[in-house]
């Protein structure tokens, strides 16, 4: 197992009080790695491979145990992403309903195409499947809210709010 | 949340299902709910009763048993179990604690998908109302020993993870990789030890059967599947949304109910579903006949099944958890057949090979995701021949 390095820069110092704040919150036993996980890409907005690292430290397991974990769930993940993340529902009801338009339309008003990041690192578009949202599609969930029946102008709307709510860091 | 008919379960008054349980001994309560017929409601129709015995009978060495509900409705094109967390939270959370009793648990949990994510408070106020109230905690409803806690945890996008063996590992802090069966989760779930994984639905149907009795849900249904079911109606429908039907109702009365009588198929099962032509209508939904958890996507006159086919295997590609070699591989195979046809590109002998390889992946995948993704698929190579024949050059 990798051992941590001994000096950290300061912004790595940041990290590691950071995971061992949750540590302490959640403790150190390997069936809490989600909700770890899940709560430091809340408060950090991304899972860095020093994270990881830290993170296989604290709990005593390999990186590679967490890092396998990290990359298999697509709500985790590694890398940089948005302050925000726009999940537009690619599953056939929404599909059948226009969600393709619907994509268009996130991609003018970003102007990113689906799978990337503004850059300004405010909003990351991404593809989902089914949200449960088929009763009213086309549906997206713009971080923890779902949102049905997208027009165009709705679409507008709810990037507007997701933007008026950025804090950028 | 668009709910389109009354719902039973708004109407079973709260508690009185548990309070009846604890009157009786776990295993009258096994028992009854082994009578009622209730079968689970996730799709896979395993009966409640016989998973809820086995697991109260298996030995649990450091005396810990586990009850799950499976809030991870991930299935395309299900929102039934949203509409009953939103609208009857309480009655999963005492279907759990009945639970509980009937099995001799300590600890439960709520792996809701974390594409619900915005149901998480509600949720945490139901516990909360529940523990000030004594429903949950120490000496339940003054019940001396009786102690059962339950806590919320949330996915991370991985549809895999509604199998109940892959969700577990999920819970332990693991990839959602399905693990091999034997043992069965209710000989060793959790960390080990007996576990029961039920589906929000299921839970929330066992008040209504302890405080209305077996004979009233048996009363409902068919004899071998008991019970009313919801079922989440979407696609080319005028009224799509969470209807509640007894088991057995035709794919016609969905459709008249639904709005959507000029339907030329639908997808009984979602994603890991059969396509229904409309020469089937009359068929019935239950588990002895069209098999579903309660996803009906409805296909109009103008709609080309191969779209479909090719929407739900880009998903099974995409969600495959690639652990095992049928279903990692299948999938994109079964994909880019489905496009070949869609091209005109697909011979007959090619067709025949993709036959093979979907009923190979139904037998040798290692979860029902593989089981199940080439239904689809094969529905229409079965009961759509000619349109598909029309696709194949000669």
């Amino acid at each position: 197992m990798t051992p941590l390095p001994d000096t950290l820069a300061a912004e790595d110092a940041d990290l590691v009080s950071a995971v061992d704040a949750l540590v302490a919150r959640h403790g150190s036993a390997r069936g809490e790695l989600l909700p770890l996980l899940q709560d430091l890409l809340a408060d950090r907005g991304e899972i860095s491979d020093l994270a990881v690292q830290v993170v296989a430290d604290r709990l005593g397991i390999a990186p590679t145990e967490v890092q396998g974990v990290v990359t298999f769930y697509k709500f985790l993940g590694t890398g940089p992403r948005g302050r925000h993340m726009i999940r537009l529902c690619h599953t056939l009801s929404c599909v059948m309903a226009g969600a393709r338009d619907v994509a268009t339309t996130l991609e003018t008003e970003l102007a990113i195409p689906v799978g990337a990041t503004t850059p300004d690192g405010a909003v990351t578009l991404e593809w989902a499947n089914c949200i449960g949202m088929c009763a009213t599609p086309p549906a997206l969930l713009a971080d923890a809210e779902a949102f049905g029946d997208l027009t165009p102008e709705r679409v507008r709307e709810i990037v507007a709010a997701v933007r008026a709510a950025d804090v950028p860091g | 949340m668009i709910i389109r008919t009354p719902l039973t379960l708004a109407s079973v008054h709260p508690d009185i299902g548990l309070r009846v349980a604890l009157a009786r001994t776990p295993a009258d309560v096994v028992e009854q709910v082994t009578r009622s017929g209730i079968r689970g409601r996730g799709g896979a129709g395993f009966p409640t009763g016989l998973k809820w015995r086995l697991a109260s009978e298996a030995p649990a060495p450091d005396g810990r048993r586990h009850v799950v509900c499976n809030a991870d409705e991930g299935e395309p094109g299900t929102f039934k179990d949203r509409a009953l967390l939103s609208v009857v939270p309480d009655l999963v959370v005492e279907g759990m604690t009945i639970a509980a009793w009937a099995i001799g648990a300590t600890s439960g949990v709520v792996y809701l998908r974390g594409e619900y994510v915005y149901l998480r408070d509600e949720l945490e106020s139901c516990l909360a109302r529940r523990r000030a109230a004594g429903l949950l905690g120490n000496d339940i409803l003054g019940t001396p020993g009786f102690c059962f806690d339950i806590h919320i945890r949330l996915g991370s996008g991985a549809y895999v993870c509604g199998e109940e063996t892959a969700l577990l590992e999920s819970l332990e802090g693991r990839r959602g990789e399905p693990r091999n069966r034997f043992p069965y989760p209710v000989v060793r779930g959790l960390y080990q030890a007996p576990t029961i994984v039920n589906n929000v639905e299921t839970l929330a149907w066992v008040p209504a059967v302890l405080a209305r009795g077996a004979d009233w849900f048996l009363g409902i249904g068919t004899p071998g599947s008991s019970g009313p079911k919801l079922l989440s109606v979407s696609g080319d429908v005028a009224r799509p949304g969470v209807y509640e039907f007894p088991f057995g109702v035709t794919v016609r009365a969905v459709l008249e109910a639904s709005g959507g009588e000029d339907a030329r198929a639908v997808v009984v099962g979602g994603a890991s579903g059969v396509c229904v032509p409309a020469s089937d209508f009359s068929r019935g939904i239950s588990y002895e006949d069209l098999c579903t958890g309660g996803a009906i996507i409805v296909l109009g006159p103008h709609r080309d099944l191969l779209d479909v086919a090719e929407n739900f295997l880009e998903f099974f590609v995409d969600e495959s958890c690639g652990q095992c070699t049928p279903c990692r591989l299948g999938n994109p195979v079964l994909l880019e057949g489905v496009r070949s046809l869609k091209r005109g590109e697909c011979g007959p002998e090619r067709l025949g090979e993709l036959r093979r390889l979907g009923h190979t992946m139904k037998d040798a995948s290692k979860c029902g995701l593989g089981q199940s993704s080439p239904n689809f698929f094969l529905s229409l190579v079965d009961r759509f021949g000619p349109e598909i024949s029309d696709r194949v050059p000669v």
